[in-house]
């Protein structure tokens, strides 16, 4: 067995596991294995960044065998410079939820675990499949897990939301469905998606497959104006939940147009790089604002979410080699940004029961330790130098100056507002005089909630001080991709 | 004309008849509730039959018997052999269910059962235009009086008086459309038509005639709308056991004769019956979809999610022939033969948990009776949740490669028309998405009415249990059914 095979299906055979024999008077032993199994996922994903070869833009670690011979559909797998940093973020964030559900969760303990557990191996299916079927059907295998966790341990309006959410994506990625079995009947029977890279399309037939994969992969992102699903499935969705469709669910639509829509249609996204542009520019500006008037947390940190995802898709449409490595580098840095603001929400919102701005102030008295880490995560969100969140948005705005100054300029003061966002809940939230006698009551973090935020400290910390790591590997396949891209692939 | 050959071809239906005559006249001496003894030697008999046809479809040849009355071919062989099981998973699910309602006495359920069967096997293995209909009547008059099985239930004999008059009439306009064919060919034998439509010397206007009353009788039997009529309020009068005894194993003996019918005997008709079914598609996909959203009544939304799901069917059935040309043709009846056959593994599954569910004088056929069946039994919400999941056709669920195959076949004819076709099917599973996950919903978030566990018999528990794996199973590795139901379908079509 290969190691993303392992990376897939450790999560996944744990997961089965604890579904299978958990039962809620042995939540304690449930919790364990569900810990054990999470960290032994994160292990076996270890040797995918030090064994890779930087400076190839080629598919590594790749297996083959056929799955359905009938279509020619194989379980193909293998990562790039692209996708490799996302397999690891997936199975660290795993862990991360496993640790902040530990005592939060007391019912069906082994559903929630299994569940996150078997989430965990089909994200990591998503990024390292490399057949456009077997993409397809881990893509959308996720939303079963992701809708039975909001359903179940969801918020007061969690019906809604589950319904919302599943419907919702499955809209897009059904559209997505149909392009998929196009592009196998086009290039003769195969769903061989490097094999599909290479594939002459006329310029009609990109523009229609650009705009399925857009439907399947906006939708996730999700881009302005069909971001509205994220807000009320955040809101409604347990902290766990929540953390996971932030860091990592929200980067399969992204990681999508990586490697779908520009590659296979690069004519098409050329031609209509100007909307996704707008489109983008939207998300980061009006959203932000929209951010700012939040009264909930949640939901601004949702609506933040959508504003930082805004720079991914400025940064991939902008077409130059600092946009494109932004881009992604910014998917890793709001995977452990995003997921830490929710997980903060979550450990306020477990002693108070309430995410509701007003309900707090002055919580840094009280709970000294949890706000510093708070601080910490908020000037990453952002983007302060020295933390995650500058790089990214840094080499975005760069890329984006390059490409023609006024993108550059309107994307730069999205900072002003993502500052303004961030800082001004934070003031409202944790400074000035306790604001009432729940937050005089509140007791600071324990061992466990200072691990899993310690955790995600470090990796902010390190990605905004040493980013070199993460650049170099993707170095060879964003030049390759980019190269790729700016040849036309309509057939004269 | 009756060589050795021809035995062979009906040595299934020669040892399900005995049987089914034995088994009668041995219920005499079983007068225990439950029939134990019955019981078991249905099982067994079918077991038998499906062994029988089982190894008969993998030798993969094609034998006529009687003169070209019968044909045993593999896909008529698999499909005898997959609805001798379906047959034996619904006895099982059904027993607690109907002997807690008195109806196992004088054994008719099993004896009935095993006729209907045998009506199945006739129609699956029939190669002329009259024992194919001799055998949909033995199967829809053994399923009139399985309805009716409930002589004191009023809803029950509604049900059977409405499946027994609208029945008839299809096979009204059936017989009527095969005497049309029979006065334009001169022969009765399906092959013998193929020719003598393919001459093209038959007048053309008298085979459309024809057709149309042979594919809305057709319709009427698999349910598909505009013809849909009776399904809903069969499936919900009759009782639970009864319901999946006639919406399981008889889908797969219809799409049979659809195949019998339309593509061996009138393919050379195919750019007209084509459109007809398209337009039955697409409306059962409508009907189906739309009117599914609204009931309450569990038993009865399956019967209209039955109706969109054969839409699908039917959609596949659509693309075979494309411009005159058959190269599509084996990816097209393939795909729907898979389709169908997937369809009767979920219908088992969803039927056999409601059976599960219901307890004497308690029907559990309202979605509100699944309410928090997680809490109460996490291994029976899972594989209702599974079913559910797989009708919607979300990977990695056997549902989801069912459309899959079908949605290709559509697309790979590189018509506009079907890819249309193909975005519009699409289009109506996500609106069925919604009433399957309610379901889910209700299983999952909403809390128990009753914290009572839910116990089930071993046979039961451990029959559903493999049922609902299977589906998982099939949708991981689903290679292995699909290619049995190509390599069938192109065997059917070489002959």
């Amino acid at each position: 067995m290969g190691l993303l095979s392992l990376a897939i299906w450790v999560p996944i055979a744990f997961g089965a596991v604890l579904l299978a024999f958990g039962r809620d008077e042995h939540a304690k032993g449930v919790r364990w294995v569900a810990l054990v199994g999470s960290i032994v996922s994160f292990l076996v994903t270890l040797p995918l960044i030090t064994r890779f070869q930087n400076g190839t833009a080629a598919m590594q670690f790749v297996e083959k065998a056929p799955w359905i011979e009938r279509f020619n559909i194989n379980y193909n797998l293998g990562v790039d410079g692209l996708s490799v940093w996302f397999v690891l973020l997936t199975a660290f964030i795993t862990i991360i939820v496993v640790i902040s559900a530990w005592e939060v969760i007391t019912e069906r303990v082994n559903q929630y675990m299994g569940a996150f557990l078997i989430l965990s191996g089909l994200m990591i299916g998503v990024f390292s499949a490399i057949d456009g079927l077997l993409f397809y059907v881990f893509f959308e295998a996720t939303l079963i897990p992701m809708y039975l966790i909001i359903g179940i341990w969801g918020g007061p309006n969690k019906i809604y939301a589950a319904f919302k959410f599943f419907l919702y994506t499955l809209l897009g990625s059904l559209l997505m469905l149909v392009a998929l079995i196009y592009l196998y009947n086009t290039s003769g029977g195969s769903f061989d998606i490097l094999a599909w890279h290479k594939l002459p399309l006329s310029g009609h037939a990109q523009t229609l497959l650009f705009f399925a994969f857009f439907a399947a992969f906006a939708v996730k992102v999700p881009m302005w104006p069909v971001h509205t699903w994220l807000p009320d499935v955040h809101v409604e969705a347990p902290t766990g939940g929540s953390a996971v469709l932030a860091a990592i669910m929200l980067k399969l639509g992204a990681y999508g147009f990586l490697r779908f829509s520009m590659p296979i249609a690069p004519d098409a996204a050329h031609e209509w790089a100007w909307l996704m542009i707008a489109l983008s520019l939207i998300a980061v500006i009006y959203v932000g604002l929209v951010a700012m008037v939040q009264q909930d947390m949640k939901k601004l940190v949702a609506y933040s979410s959508v504003a930082h995802m805004g720079f991914v898709t400025l940064g991939f449409f902008i077409f130059n080699e600092l946009g494109v490595a932004g881009g992604i580098v910014q998917m890793i840095a709001h995977g452990f940004v995003s997921g830490a603001m929710f997980l903060g929400i979550g450990v306020l919102y477990d002693r108070v029961h309430s995410r509701q701005i007003a309900d707090y102030g002055g919580v840094v008295n009280t709970m000294p330790k949890f706000a510093a880490f708070m601080l910490l995560f908020a000037m990453a969100n952002c983007g302060l130098p020295g933390t995650a969140g500058f790089v990214g948005e840094w080499m975005v705005i760069l890329g984006a100056v390059k490409a023609n100054f006024w993108i550059g300029l309107a994307s730069a003061t999205a900072l002003i507002f993502g500052a303004a966002y961030t800082l001004w809940m934070y003031k409202r939230v944790y400074l000035g005089p306790v604001g009432n006698d729940h937050v005089k009551e509140l007791s600071d973090i324990n061992a466990r909630e200072f691990l899993m935020l310690a955790l995600l400290a470090i990796a902010v910390l390190w990605m905004g001080l040493f980013p070199k790591p993460f650049t170099d590997v993707m170095d060879a396949s964003v030049t390759q991709l980019l190269r790729h891209v700016a040849v036309s692939k309509i057939p004269s | 004309m009756i060589d050795k050959l021809s035995w062979v071809t009906i040595y299934p239906e020669i040892v399900l008849l005995v049987m089914a005559c034995i088994i009668a006249l041995v219920d005499l001496s079983d007068t225990s509730a439950r029939r134990t003894r019955t019981y078991v030697l249905t099982l067994i008999t079918l077991a038998v039959v499906a062994a029988m046809t089982g190894m008969a479809a993998s030798e993969g040849k094609a034998i006529y018997g009687f003169g070209n009355m019968v044909v045993s071919d593999p896909m008529g062989n698999w499909l005898k052999c997959f609805a001798s099981l379906a047959l034996m998973v619904t006895l099982v699910y059904g027993r607690p269910y109907a002997a807690d309602r008195d109806m196992l006495r004088g054994g008719e359920m099993f004896t009935l059962g095993m006729f209907a069967l045998l009506g199945m096997f006739v129609m699956i293995s029939g190669s002329n235009f009259l024992l194919i209909y001799l055998g949909l009547e033995l199967l829809t008059l053994s399923s009139y009086a399985l309805v009716a099985l409930r002589r004191d239930n009023a809803v029950a004999s509604e049900a059977a008086m409405k499946y027994f008059v609208l029945g008839a009439m299809a096979s009204g306009f059936l017989l009527y459309g095969l005497s049309m064919m029979y006065g334009a060919t001169g022969s009765l034998d399906v092959n013998e038509v193929f020719k003598a439509i393919a001459s093209g010397k038959v007048n053309h206007q008298v085979l459309v005639f024809g057709l149309v009353f042979i594919v809305a009788g057709l319709a009427f039997k698999v349910g598909a709308a505009p013809f849909h009529m009776w399904v809903p309020d069969v499936y919900q009068g009759a009782p639970t056991a009864i319901t999946l005894m006639i919406g399981a194993a008889p889908e797969l003996a219809a799409f049979a004769i659809i195949i019998r019918l339309l593509v061996e005997g009138l393919l050379p008709l195919a750019i007209d019956w084509q459109q007809m079914l398209a337009v039955l598609a697409i409306a059962s996909l409508v009907v189906g979809n739309l009117a599914a959203i609204a009931q309450t009544n569990l038993k009865r939304m399956l019967a209209y999610s039955t109706i969109s799901q054969m839409g699908f069917v039917l959609l596949g059935l659509v693309a075979g022939v494309v411009n005159g040309n058959t190269y599509n043709a084996q990816f097209a009846y393939s795909a729907s033969m898979f389709y169908i056959v997937t369809y009767v593994l979920t219908t088992l599954a969803s039927f056999g948990t409601i059976l599960l569910l219901a307890r004497e004088g308690f029907e559990s056929e309202e979605i509100t009776d699944l309410a928090g069946l997680n809490q109460r039994s996490p291994l029976y919400a899972g594989v209702m949740a599974i079913t559910m999941f797989s009708l919607a056709g979300i990977p990695p669920l056997v549902g989801f490669y069912a459309k899959l195959a079908v949605l290709q076949a559509l697309i790979a004819s590189g018509q506009a028309l079907y890819i249309g076709l193909a975005v519009f099917a699409v289009l109506m599973s996500l609106v069925g998405a919604f009433y399957y996950l309610r379901v889910v919903k209700v299983m999952y978030f909403d809390a128990p009415v009753t914290a009572s566990t839910v116990s089930a018999p071993r046979d039961v528990r451990t029959v559903l249990t493999i049922n609902g794996a299977l589906i998982l199973i099939l949708g991981i590795v689903p290679g292995g059914l699909m290619t049995l139901c190509a390599k069938a379908i192109v065997a059917t079509l070489a002959n």
